[in-house]
């Protein structure tokens, strides 16, 4: 017997030394699952943290923790005067990853690019259907209006390729930085094609990016190494893992134990926990994101942007932005865009507190009554709509307006909220996708948006000029102006009531260096160290 | 014996029927859509939405949908996940593994708690022991899981750091699952330290999972015992002068146990109730995390064909507890 326990203990003090290992590994502790490892047919930001950002790079990046492009895989490119063609010329030499399931023959090159776009609207490509995956949507590429713009994708020699507008489209730059922009490797492709194991494209990634995959326990944990002949130098660290933890206190939790370097979203209830404890640090940033309600201009007497200026400034905005978001915080809005986001206008504020002013003029125009919209979502800019809308109608009641609050589950509230002819004052926000101010202006406010995502119904000919010209000029710096003057337009017709840009945080390890919040709401690794 | 069995499994098909339905009524009247909750933020264009409808047969009126679902079922075809595209009995399988480990070792240590402490409050009944233990199983049997998982994990894991938060072994350890069951798994590999690892990160979710069955156990042991201990045979038992011993645990024990068997199975699907928690909290990847995500995500296929499967299991667990509860006791074959 004691010889067995002495064996056993031999063993034992063996495999805990066998156990240590010299590799750096950061754990990432991820809020979810990713669907698959295919950012083109993906949607959320857990899944692109997991594929597009660690596996995969894009022919134009966003520069780390912030919405300007910059060059990826695509070293310069050229736009045509009339801003219809795009030619990028691609960085020589770049190594896709070499795994145990994938040996790349070649580099990347110009039929890597197209085909990574052909997949996803070509319906003659043997990608673009059942036959590689299921009831496939490809969200994002037809979600930021790529079929109505692309005319098409042309290798012109292995590191040239044109792209071809249907009609000018500054914004489009910004696209392909996007995750479903992401370049996939043709050679892996026509291998899996034949062995005909397609649906593997999904599931063992190869891209150009900083980390390869390496394996996926399903709901559990992911497995990347630093892909050794990335083009921009090996990452520090070899391993990165993430250990999907769903539950916010258990993650945040973790990380105060040492289990996990790095993870997102904690409660706003634990951030006080959070900033008392010497071995983390709370990052955070305000999002790329705006929380606002929609006022019917359309609706008298909600057509008079007076009234609608009247119903802001009844509204106690401090207190409000205060109840809602409590020990998270959030940076009260003055423009439709978040300050962190280029173009935004710092001369434009928005309208103060000021129920005297606000009730002489909703007197005259003779508004007592109004519906106020609220759902049961909790959503990033906004966390509890029902509280929002009960203290909104506590400050609306204060001069003379009584609302009725209207509730509907989400998707309905959504649906029935775009109607032209819905009344009243509707709670809503936003989530960038891109970076790009027309992503707000444009998808929120322009007028063939009515219906679809422009709750206002507000057509203002001034305003939609200004984003119509804004998207169609290649130059940056000219389009910020016209940008900044159109909120100079939206703050004088004051078609909704702008809340706030809610903060987001991230809880990272002392030991870590290198990580940065990104507007875009994304996290990246690359760049990342971390101090045994 | 024969008859008796197929006796039960035909009345399984009623059952069987209502479960499809259940499922597929579900799912449907959960408010939501799944084309809006896929498109996100976006939304979709309405001629979008009713290509998108049509790719996905929602647009079928309602029995022609429910008639192509049991028609795939039937067929063992259990549907392809909206948002994962896998094959939803892929997923199944490779998930199931852990739900079972964990509801195993739950199981266990409700019993090796449960059924001792019950016979122990039983013999020294009206006992302050007796008392407290039943006190306790009732706070016990009323615990919010949720609320109980947090707080270990907060003490135990963070203020002690005695337990790892959460996850099923450490992110050291990394090979290829040959079973699924991580405790096996590790044996296997002959790796002890891995071996540790994993009953270390059992412990927290053991005892959240088996603290409702530890108490139903405990509470039903103690009143079969009692009332096995006032039966005739045991008296006479006594009278024979055979030892206090011999009596609870020859005579009494045996037939006490048999109410407290069909407690067991049903403490089944308590268990795949709880582990719908439990797996959130303790980052488990097992079915019941499966399932929430699967809801949250409005994935209906994966969500009418999870249920299914796992009513599946109750029922054949429910079936192998009534025919083993005919082995053990006679009585009930004849009924």
């Amino acid at each position: 017997m004691k010889k067995k326990l002495a064996f056993a203990a031999a063993l034992l003090a063996a495999s805990v030394l066998g156990g240590m290992a010299n590799a750096k590994t950061l754990v990432y502790c991820s809020e979810a699952s990713p669907a698959n490892f295919d950012p083109g047919t993906t949607t959320g930001g857990n899944d692109f943290d997991a594929s597009s950002r660690t596996v995969y790079s894009r022919l134009v990046e966003f520069k780390h923790g912030g919405t300007e492009v910059e060059p990826g895989l695509a070293d310069k490119w050229e736009i045509s005067d009339d801003g219809l063609v795009y030619t990028f010329h691609l960085h020589p030499g770049v190594k896709f990853q070499t795994t145990d399931y994938f040996k790349p023959t070649r580099d990347l090159n110009a039929d890597d690019v197209v085909f990574s776009f052909d997949r996803q609207f070509d319906k003659q490509n043997p990608w673009n259907g059942d036959k590689y995956l299921p009831n496939l949507t490809w969200d994002y590429y037809t979600g930021m209006d790529m079929p109505k713009y692309v005319a098409k994708w042309e290798k012109v020699d292995d590191l040239t390729v044109k792209l071809t507008l249907t009609e000018p489209n500054a914004p489009m730059l910004a696209n392909l930085g996007m995750d479903f922009a992401s370049i996939v490797s043709k050679e892996y492709a026509d291998q899996l094609e034949k062995s005909g194991k397609m649906a593997d494209f999904s599931t063992k990634p190869i891209g150009t990016g900083p980390f390869q995959f390496v394996d996926y326990q399903l709901d559990s944990v992911i497995r990347y190494a630093a892909h050794p002949d990335y083009f921009k130098g090996k990452e520090k660290i070899d391993d990165l893992v993430f250990a999907i933890t769903p539950d916010a206190t258990a993650r945040i939790q973790k990380v105060l134990a040492g289990e996990c370097d790095i993870a997102p979203y904690p409660n706003p209830a634990d951030i006080g926990t959070i900033k008392a404890n010497k071995d983390v640090t709370l990052m955070d940033q305000a999002g790329l994101n705006i929380g606002y309600m929609s006022y019917n201009t359309t609706i008298p007497p909600l057509d008079k942007p007076e009234v609608r200026h009247a119903l802001n400034q009844a509204i106690d905005r401090a207190s409000l932005i205060k109840s809602l978001f409590q020990d998270a915080g959030a940076t009260p809005a003055e423009n439709l865009i978040p300050p962190t986001m280029w173009s935004w206008n710092k001369d434009v504020k928005t309208d103060a507190y000021d129920p005297d002013a606000a009730k002489k003029v909703l007197a005259a125009a003779g508004l007592t009554d109004i519906q106020l919209w609220a759902s049961d979502r909790v959503r990033p800019y906004n966390p509890n709509f029902q509280r929002a809308a009960e203290l909104i109608q506590a400050d609306w009641a204060k001069v003379g307006v009584k609302a009725e609050i209207v509730n509907y589950e989400w998707t309905k509230y959504r649906s029935e909220g775009k109607k032209k002819d819905r009344p009243g004052a509707f709670q809503i926000g936003w989530t960038g996708d891109n970076g790009d101010p027309d992503n707000f202006f444009a998808t929120l406010f322009a007028c063939n948006a009515i219906g679809v995502s422009n709750y206002s119904s507000w057509c203002d000919k001034d305003f939609e000029d200004l984003i119509q010209k804004a998207k169609k000029t290649s130059d940056q710096g000219e389009r910020s102006k016209l940008y900044e003057q159109a909120q100079v337009v939206f703050q004088k017709q004051a078609p909704a009531f702008l809340l706030a840009h809610s903060q987001v945080y991230a809880v990272v390890r002392k030991n870590v260096s290198g990580f940065m919040m990104d507007p875009l709401g994304i996290h990246r690794f690359d760049g990342v160290d971390k101090a045994e | 014996m024969l008859k008796y069995i197929l006796h039960r499994i035909a009345l399984l098909i009623p059952t069987l029927v209502g479960i499809t339905i259940c499922a597929f009524a579900f799912v449907r009247l959960l408010p939501g859509d799944p084309i809006l909750a896929m498109a996100g933020e976006h939304g979709v264009a309405p001629a979008r939405y009713e290509e998108l409808k049509e790719q996905f047969g929602y647009n079928l009126p309602i029995w022609q949908q429910y008639a192509r679902y049991v028609g795939e079922v039937v067929t063992g075809d259990f549907g392809v996940s909206i948002s994962s595209k896998r094959p939803v009995l892929e997923e199944f399988k490779t998930l199931f593994p852990a739900t079972l480990e964990l509801s195993f070792f739950a199981m266990i240590f409700a019993m090796v708690l449960g059924i001792p402490a019950g016979i122990f409050a039983a013999i020294k009944r009206g006992s302050w022991f007796d008392q407290s233990l039943m006190g306790t199983a009732l706070v016990g049997y009323s615990m919010p899981i949720f609320w109980w998982g947090l707080l270990l994990i907060i003490f135990f894991s963070g203020y002690l750091g005695w337990t790892p938060v959460n996850g099923r072994i450490d992110l050291q350890y990394f090979f290829k699952p040959i079973t699924g069951f991580m405790t096996i798994d590790t044996l296997l590999y002959g790796k002890w330290d891995a071996f540790r690892s994993v009953l270390r990160h059992l412990v927290l979710p053991t005892i959240v999972l088996g603290t409702i069955p530890l108490a139903v156990i405990a509470r039903q042991t103690r009143s079969a015992m009692l009332e096995v201990l006032g039966e005739d045979y045991v008296r006479t038992a006594r009278a024979k002068g055979l030892s206090s011993a011999r009596v609870i645990g020859v005579h009494a024990l045996r037939n006490a146990l048999i109410p407290v068997v069909t407690t067991i199975g049903l403490q089944v699907s308590t268990l795949l109730a709880g582990a719908i928690l439990t797996e959130t909290i303790f980052s488990w990847p097992g079915i019941g995390r499966w399932m929430v995500e699967s809801i949250s995500k409005r994935d209906y296929v994966v969500v009418q064909s999870g249920l299914l499967l796992i009513a599946l299991i109750v029922m054949a667990v429910n079936l192998i507890v009534d025919v083993l509860y005919a082995v053990i006791n006679p009585r009930i074959r004849a009924a």
